[in-house]
This record gives structure tokens, sequence and C-alpha cells, in this order.
């Protein structure tokens, strides 16, 4: 690991809006991403050599190979199409698995597509087949395997209940901010630190107002060559750096407080990107935030604190929207997590960022931005790192 | 866009798909275990590890993992949750639940098998005062066993 390959560049991005979609069929909620794709980018279907698909496992809507299913939404008739998911970051595997086919020099111009229509089908019951029935039968629930990695993280660093509880607040007050700035956000409403501290616990230390909701969405994001870049885009985005991390099966296996995967994936892209100091380096982050503890402990594993202290540095601001490192303020995985999608948003908000078109959400002069997801119980991480200058 | 005035339809369907999952050698042995009430785990001759659920191969070395060794069923708390909401297999009379990631004495590795029982784990203050992470928990097995991960009742919390 560690070349690039040849530079890949970010030349158009589009989502559809997020929510409960049962408006629209799920080709033509995928059709809705695709059309925003080639207008942003403002070129065509002809232009496009190769493209990538990714979601849930296909039991979660009920159809196998959605990518079948979707093949003519996605324009794939014809063309190289690939499938790829990782669960909970496949969105920045199927980026990555783009911009590997870019970097290789096999493909000058790729289409990466995720989506998700998680009210077509039971979530979190496909969720309860990611671990086996044989020894793991009872392991089950994205919420409980998530409450329980927070859980082990403020045992580990031995980190104040209360100081936990009010950082996560901040997070979630933070993101619901975001979410009103983002037309296409599915969460659309303002929480006050008190709502979020005393909502009802899913399962704790998570309460309703720490925890995404479950949307119907899709993201698709055009990866081209620098010479195909420079001709197409005025303002591309540059991928500067990116790593890919797995985990061992079991959960008890390893520390999750100190998370390997999350940590060897961000090492990998920094050093790529050439980043020896994220958090001062870094103008933004769109971080991987299904629950806002996650967040608190991808902060550390990312580098972007020290570990054990993320609870003092939110509480202190320094990732809130004025902070020194502003975190998702597209509202992030917390308003907005169609799964398949998800990860593909991160990098999509990423690229818009560092472009300065990110509306409502842009971090003024924002040159420098992280994406980052993970998926399974806890197996995959995934960062990407995009920035404005080559 | 929907110029008919028709409210778009939605077609329900459920569907079933049995399975016949093979549980290979190391996980018949170890459910052989519980049948006795015992919890066995394996020992990589490598690294020296011992881990539970047993294991066919170490996942570091990538060695047979052969030594079955009896571990204790008494340990400490890895981490925990207190559980307040249904999900598929879920039902409203099995909550709130408080599943827990043991590190067994004898053991290199957490295991989140099973449920914090032997008391009102529905009140969530007095599960909030009892369950610490680093506190001692021991297996409660049910009076009959059968061989899976069910036969651990639950796990008690001991001083
Ligand atoms: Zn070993």
């Amino acid at each position: 690991m560690g070349r690039m390959g040849r530079a890949v560049a970010v030349i158009g991005t589009g989502q559809t809006k997020h929510g409960r979609r049962d408006d629209v069929s799920y080709p033509d909620l995928v059709r809705e991403a695709i059309q925003a794709v080639f207008e942003d980018a403002g070129i065509t279907i002809q232009d496009v050599d190769a493209i990538v698909y990714g979601s849930m496992p296909s039991m979660m809507e009920g159809v196998a190979f959605n990518h079948f299913y979707m093949a003519d939404a996605l324009r794939a008739v014809g063309k190289p199409l690939l499938r790829t998911e990782t669960c909970g970051s496949t969105g920045q595997s199927i980026a990555q698995t783009g911009i590997y086919w870019v970097a290789s020099g096999m493909a000058d111009i790729v289409l990466v597509v995720g989506s998700e229509k998680q009210h077509e089908g039971d979530a979190q019951a496909t969720m309860m087949t990611i671990p086996d029935k044989i020894t793991l039968p009872m392991v089950g629930g994205a919420p409980v395997a998530f409450s329980m990695q927070s859980r082990e993280w403020m045992g580990y660093f031995n980190i104040d209940e209360a100081k936990a509880r009010e950082a996560a607040a901040i997070v979630s007050v933070d993101c619901h901010d975001g979410g009103l700035n983002n037309p296409l956000a599915h969460i659309q409403m303002k929480v006050t630190k008190e709502e979020v501290m005393n909502a009802k616990i899913i399962t704790y230390p998570v309460r309703l107002l720490d925890v995404c909701p479950s949307s119907d969405g899709a993201c698709a994001v055009l990866f081209a060559s620098k010479d195909k870049a420079r001709k197409i885009c005025k303002k591309p985005a540059w991928v500067k750096g990116m790593g890919f991390r797995g985990e061992e099966y079991y959960t008890g296996d390893s520390n999750k407080a100190v998370w390997q995967s999350t940590i060897g994936a961000a090492q990998e892209a920094y050093k790529q990107a050439g980043i020896t100091d994220p958090r001062k380096e870094l103008d933004v982050a769109e971080i991987y935030n299904p629950f806002t503890y996650h967040e608190l402990m991808f902060m550390e594993c990312l580098g972007l604190c020290p570990p054990g202290e993320a609870p003092d540095y939110v509480i202190d601001g320094v990732f809130s929207p004025d902070g020194e490192l502003p975190c998702n303020p597209s509202g992030g995985v917390l308003c907005t997590n169609c799964i398949g999608a998800t990860g593909l948003i991160r990098l999509a908000e990423a690229a818009r960022q560092v472009t300065g078109k990110a509306g409502p959400m842009q971090v003024e002069g924002a040159k420098l931005a992280l994406s980052h997801a993970m998926g399974g119980l806890e197996q995959f991480n995934a960062v990407t790192i995009i920035g404005s200058k080559l | 866009m929907n110029k008919r005035n028709e409210k778009p339809r939605t077609l329900k369907s459920v569907l079933r798909i049995p399975y016949e999952m093979a549980q290979g050698p190391a996980w018949t042995h170890f459910f052989e275990g519980f049948k006795q009430k015992k919890i066995l785990g394996t020992k990589c001759n490598e690294c020296g590890r011992v881990l539970i659920p047993a294991r066919p191969f170490c996942p570091r070395c990538f060695e047979p993992m052969e030594e079955w060794v009896e571990v204790a069923q008494e340990g400490t708390i890895v981490t925990w949750s207190y559980v307040n909401y249904t999900y598929f297999g879920v039902t409203a009379d099995m909550i709130p639940q408080v599943p827990v990631t043991v590190k067994l004495d004898g053991t290199d590795c957490g295991w989140w098998g099973g449920l914090i029982g032997g008391f009102d784990v529905k009140n969530f203050d007095l599960v909030n005062k009892k369950v610490k992470v680093g506190g001692r928990i021991k297996a409660v097995w049910r009076d009959k066993v059968e061989g899976n991960m069910y036969d651990i009742d639950h796990w008690e919390i001991i001083k």
C-alpha cells in the first residue's frame, strides 16, 4: 500500500431527497441521484467507462442482486458493472472501488452509486444475519452492538458518564442544526441539549436523539482521471488519500475503545495525503455517526484528538460549527442514513465543501476534508481524504 | 410527477428461507461441553491465547487450535448495555434486557454471550448501580441444557 496510482478527481455529485420515499419505486429513486450527478458534472452516460454500485445486503429490501434491479436506472446496460458491499461502509467501499478503477488506468470516468430504501424491508432483521446463528445468535440490532462499543470505550478510559453524556448531546445538537442547513437531509428539526439528555433510553447509553433515522435515498459520484477532469470540470475535487481496514470477526477479540481498523484506515489515508496533524490540517470532517457516542469514539480513533479525550474537546467546542474542525456540517448520518449511500454521501459532502459548493452547510474556505464510514458489527473502516488541490 | 392523483401503492410480502448451517468439529465440541455445563476454550500453541467461543484456528496465527482448555465460569465485565427497544426476534415482553460482554478467567478475549439476570433488570437505576465495567459475574445454566448458546440462562452479578 502507499502509492495512489494515477490522480483521481471528483467531477460531480448527486443525491436524492432523503427520507421516507414510498412515493417512488426503488429504481425511480436511484434514477433521481443519477440525473442529479450528470446535471452537476455536465456530462452524459456516453462519457462514462464503468459503473460501481452498492447497497446493504440485497435481502434488506427484498430483491436479490439489486444492481440488476437497478441496471436501467444506473444506465449500466452495455457497461462494465461492479457491485461492492461492506455493510455500513459500503458507500466508502464503492467510492474506493471506483477510485482504484481510475487510478489503475483501466477507466477514465467511473460512475459510483450507493442506495438504500430502508422502509422497504426490516433493516434490523437483515442486520441480525450479519453475525452467525451458531455462536452469536443473540447478537443483533445495530443499536445494541454500537452501544456495547460505546460503553466499552467509556469504561476503558474511565470517562465520567455525565461528561460523555453532555458531549454526545452536543454532537446531537450540532448535527441537528446541520440537518436544518441541508435541504436533502431526512431529519430536519431543532433539538436542545436537555431534550437529548432526557430522551427515552434506546440502548443505554444511547437515547432516542442519539440515534440516526432509517432513510430511503441514493447518492452518485463521478470520478475522473486528471486529464478528463481538467477538460470537463472547472473546479474538480481531488482524492488525496484513502485507507480501508478489516477487523477480526469476534467482537471480544480486540478492544473497541482503541479501534484498530479505524486507526489503520485513517493512518493509511493520512500517509497518502501527507497529513501529519489531522485536526490542524483538515478543515472539515464527515464522520460516520449513526450514533452520537460513535462519533466521539471515531474522533479519537481518526486521530482528531487524544484517546479518551473526545468529550473534553467536544465540550470545548473544538468540533462544533465555529470550532477548529467542524464535524458533520451536513447533519451527518445522525440526520440521514440510507445505509448503502451513507459512506458515499460523506465523500460527496467532503467534495462539495472543498469546491465551495456546500451552500448553507459551507465551512468557510475549506480546502481539505475527511470522509469516513464503518461497517459490519465493527469489521470494516474506511477513510477517504478529499482536497481542493491536486 | 403524478398527474393522475393516484397514491403510489406498496406491495406487502414476507419471505421465509430455511438454512442448515454446518457447525464444524470445533463448535460441535464447544457445545458438547455446554451439555455438561462446561465452557471449553481452545488454546493457540503459537501465541498462547485461549479463546471462546472455541475456534478451529487462531485468527491471528492461522494455526489450528487443537488444545482444549476448560475455562472458569466467572469473569469480568468488559461492556454492557440496557436494551429498551424491540427489533426482529425481540418482543415487548423480552425488554428491557441487559446484554453483556465478559472476559472469563483463563481466557484472552471478551465474550458477548448472553444477558445479565438474577435481579430486576427492567429497573434501569438498579441496573446502572449494579452493573459496572470491571465488575464480576458468573454463568447460571438452565436446568435442561441442549448444547446451544441459550444453555447459559443468564449471568449473575457476584461481589
Ligand atoms: Zn495464535
